[in-house]
């Protein structure tokens, strides 16, 4: 099958072919084909080579007005930019940015952007950092440069939370060495400190001491800098009354600081600096690693919040004017050219608009909408251009609810984790007591060893590794399926995916694209089906009806002039001097003299024609065509025991059709939201646990209801907002392989979590009596966490040599010269 | 086993060193993107403009 030379996407008939390297390559539609030409003709072609995945398929919206405008307005750049000493520079968050190849070719193409100074692009985050000088261009410039790639610049605030994170993630990095430097060489000492015990050679006391002192001097930047966060955090927890995980790992550094320090000092006694080290290192090192997991998933949030315009056109006595979105108002009037984005919600006041909800109900198809409605931030005006009185603006508007929604659900914790954590702060109580229990008994029998005894107590008994067994394995499994494409919002999900029996799809969307696709073109005169083609996409050009943007793939050597278009009905216009009718069945037959002639049976979703003032010429069938590696999905799905569904709103033969191409038994055709949450509720009564894979609201009630919901990543955000697993790249095969991870993890988890608690529970009692020194109890419960971390990192991905679908095109003769 | 008093308080030097210079490639954001550098040398290709590319893109 031939995919898009640019996107991968498939061809649906598309004829367009763009010029790369001296060779004509296939592409899908216009927007990629001006990217290739754009990128070839630059000469960077080798980025075809270099990238390891699809690039992202330009946005139309892109090619047919000038957004980037209004950043070249002082005023409005100021709020994103940062100028000092005439160089000028921002941070942008780039959407598409997929690969390091994509970070290399926007470098290459700003390079050449004349006064452009420095430019990094972090393919991890997705973020730029560029600056320039501030005369020679500016932010407009940059961000059209960008555009023109084929990826969706958003100028960023450059005080967003973004530079908390990286400021937390370098703090994290710095306790991580210091902790770790400083426990190598405290554990170099003390090795040979110990080794002279066992073989019970006598220490000179001089060197003794002297090792001391270093391992206090090593030890005291370690306790001060990268320990600070469990004794501020055991402070709090103290002040405010509550026992933490903090609260005994807090005493015990401060008990076994003090006594080693007050030994030192004497030169008499035990010292404990390794285990301080030790025990600071690994704790250091699992807050890290679940930092790290938390920033990764705050990364959807990011997206949806971005989903508003910066600029809006007020309207004011008759004047236009563009304006930052933040300083819009209630009751202030915008007006809404056609493609772009609403920029708050508010009342319509033109006649007859327009919209793409999309981001509200998943549905690809334009809406229309009547005076006095009220309508939604973020939805995208597909008609006429439009005025809006505004309702509510920043915080009130519904985007915003549902980016909250989606922020909530990301701070709740996974029911095992929460179990855990319960059970862990009662342990921490009964350890806390018998700490002291042990303290008060030795005092009675051997006041000499009480202190060790205790320490060793408060050291083994710290839950650190119960209370990190099932997050260190939802961290690498999270982790595992993010680069597979799938964000785990819900962290409950991971646990319910493992046991489900079922998975529901809806149809449109889901299994298939949910894009209108022109699948056939019949001819029904003696007018042949290419040239029917040609003046169809020439007619259709006009019109921004959904049906008419599957034209769009096609190219055409004709233009259509005196053209009028029909809201919801179809367009007329000339084409080399004859007038033809375009459209549906009713509107065209309406307009042709001749007697309809019969039209083929289509199993398609929607028939449009062609006819002239004589007679029908054409029929075109478009469908909703399956994704990719749809019906491989299924049969991976049944081979886990997992049976498929499709429960969908549409007719009954579309959905057959597409039950048949997947090879789904059960399939159910024209339920109302309603009829689809009696269906599941009726099989969870049954005891099914059941997945739901939608991307609209009119899914919202089934994806509530679910054991686990997914949502496709072009889906609704009120899907997303509901849904425990995003797919955001919409690739199915990922599927059934997050379900075999989540049974992976699920087993993981509880091997973690029996192994913490044995340990914890067979040590405490020897550590009571004594059999344990401090030292080999701070070994004990390191290693007890680092075995559970290890047992987690099997969930990572293996490392694979990065394969490039690129690397399936002969490669021009370029490469091999190099070689050579 | 007196060359441990100049031997010890040497590598705690290098320690302190090393702690050094990780915080400064930290500061400098040298762990902030672990994966786009290794592209970075794609850099010296020379500009689209130079002699090498046009002509390569001749031979095509």
């Amino acid at each position: 099958m031939t995919v898009c030379f640019h996107c991968g996407e498939p061809m649906n008939g598309s004829r367009l072919q763009a010029q790369v390297e001296g060779q004509a390559q296939p592409v899908c539609c216009r927007g990629c084909q001006a990217v290739a030409e754009l990128i070839a003709g630059s000469g960077l072609g080798d980025f075809y080579r270099y990238r390891n995945t699809n690039s992202a398929r330009p946005d139309d919206a892109t090619w047919q007005h000038d957004p980037w405008r209004a950043y070249a307005e002082p005023e409005l750049a100021a709020q994103y930019t940062v100028t000092h000493e005439g160089v000028t520079s921002t941070t942008l968050v780039i959407d598409g940015l997929r690969c390091p190849a994509c970070s290399w070719l926007i470098d290459k193409v700003l390079q050449r952007q004349s006064g452009v100074r420095e430019i990094s692009v972090n393919a991890a985050t997705g973020r730029a950092h560029i600056a320039w000088a501030g005369d020679t261009c500016n932010l407009a410039d940059v961000l059209r440069a960008i555009a023109q790639l084929g990826y969706q610049p958003h100028p960023m605030d450059p005080t967003a939370v973004v530079r908390s994170h990286q400021e937390e993630r370098r703090t994290g990095l710095k306790r991580l060495a210091v902790s770790g430097l400083g426990m190598m060489q405290v554990m170099m000492f003390a090795v040979s400190v110990y080794a002279a015990e066992i073989l019970g050679e006598q220490m000179d006391p001089t060197l003794l001491s002297y090792f001391r002192i270093i391992s206090l001097l090593v030890t005291t930047p370690v306790m001060l800098y990268a320990g600070a966060p469990f004794l501020m955090g055991a402070w709090h927890a103290m002040r405010a009354r509550t026992v933490s995980m903090d609260v005994p790992v807090g005493i015990a550094l401060m008990l076994a600081y003090a006594a080693s320090v007050w030994n030192t000092l004497r030169g008499t006694g035990e010292v404990y600096f390794d285990s301080i080290t030790m025990f600071i290192f690994f704790l250091t090192l699992g807050r890290y690693v679940q930092m790290s997991v938390r920033q990764r998933t705050a990364a959807l949030t990011d997206a949806l919040a971005r989903q508003l315009p910066a600029v809006a056109h007020r309207m004011q006595d008759e004047q236009i004017e563009d304006v930052p979105v933040a300083s819009l108002r209630p009751q202030d009037v915008v007006l809404v050219r056609r493609g772009e984005t609403l920029p708050a919600d508010g009342v319509l006041l033109s006649t007859d608009a327009q919209l793409d909800e999309s981001m509200l109900t998943g549905e690809s198809l334009g809406v229309r909408r009547q005076p006095g409605e009220r309508l939604a931030a973020g939805t995208i005006n597909t008609g006429q251009p439009l005025r809006l009185k505004i309702c509510a603006v920043g915080a009130d508007t519904t985007l915003s609810h549902i980016v909250g929604l989606m922020r909530r659900a990301q701070t709740q914790r996974p029911a095992l984790s929460r179990h855990a954590d319960a059970a862990a702060a009662r342990f921490l109580r009964y350890v806390l007591a018998g700490a002291g229990a042990t303290c008060a008994a030795w005092m009675v029998f051997d006041p000499s060893r009480a202190f060790e005894a205790t320490l060793a107590v408060l050291v083994v008994a710290c839950p650190c590794a119960f209370a990190i067994a099932t997050p260190a394995a939802m961290a690498a499994a999270t982790s595992h399926l993010a680069r597979q494409g799938l964000l785990v919002t819900d962290p409950d999900a991971l646990e319910s995916l493992a046991s489900i029996q079922h998975m529901v799809f809806d149809k449109t969307g889901t299994l298939t694209r949910g894009e209108p696709q022109l699948t056939q073109t019949t001819s029904l005169s003696e007018l042949n089906a290419d040239e029917a083609l040609n003046i169809a996409v020439a007619l259709e050009r006009a019109s921004e009806h959904p049906l008419a943007r599957s034209f769009a793939a096609h190219d055409s050597s004709k233009v259509a002039t005196a053209i009028t278009t029909y809201t919801g009905r179809g367009v007329e216009g000339d084409v080399a001097g004859v007038r033809y009718r375009i459209g549906s069945p009713e509107f065209v037959t309406a307009f042709s003299e001749a007697e309809p002639p019969p039209l083929p049976a289509t199993s398609g979703d929607s028939m449009v024609l062609l006819g002239d003032a004589r007679q029908v010429l054409a029929c075109f069938e478009i469908r909703d065509t399956l994704r990719l590696q749809a019906a491989a999905t299924i049969d991976a799905l049944r081979n886990q025991g997992i049976q498929s569904q499709i429960l969908s709103g549409d007719s009954p033969t579309a959905v057959a059709n597409i039950a048949a191409q997947c090879n789904i038994i059960d399939h159910f055709a024209r339920h109302s939201p309603q009829q689809k949450l009696t269906h599941l509720q009726t099989l969870q009564r049954d005891g099914a646990r059941i997945a739901v894979v939608g991307d609209g609201v009119n899914d919202a009630p089934m994806l509530g209801a679910a054991n686990v919901a997914i949502a496709m990543g072009r889906g609704a955000a009120l899907a997303h907002a509901g849904a425990g697993l995003v797919l955001v790249n919409d690739h199915l095969p990922a599927l059934p392989q997050a379900v075999a991870l989540a049974r992976r993890t699920l087993r993981i988890a509880r091997q973690n979590l029996l192994w913490a608690a044995a340990y914890n529970i067979g040590c405490l009692p020897l550590a009571a009596l004594g059999f344990i020194p401090p030292w080999l109890a701070a070994a004990g419960m390191s290693l007890s966490s680092i075995a559970v971390v290890l047992n987690a990192t099997r969930l990572l991905p293996t490392r694979k040599p990065h394969v490039s679908i690129s690397a399936e095109l002969p490669l021009p003769p370029k490469l091999s010269e190099r070689a050579a | 086993m007196n060359i441990l008093y100049v031997l010890i308080p040497l590598s705690l030097a290098l320690v302190a060193l090393a702690c050094w210079g990780f915080f400064w490639a930290v500061g400098a954001g040298q762990f902030d993107d672990l994966d786009s550098p290794a592209w970075e040398m794609l850099r010296d290709e020379s500009a689209p403009a130079t002699p090498v590319v046009e002509q390569s893109r001749d031979d095509a």
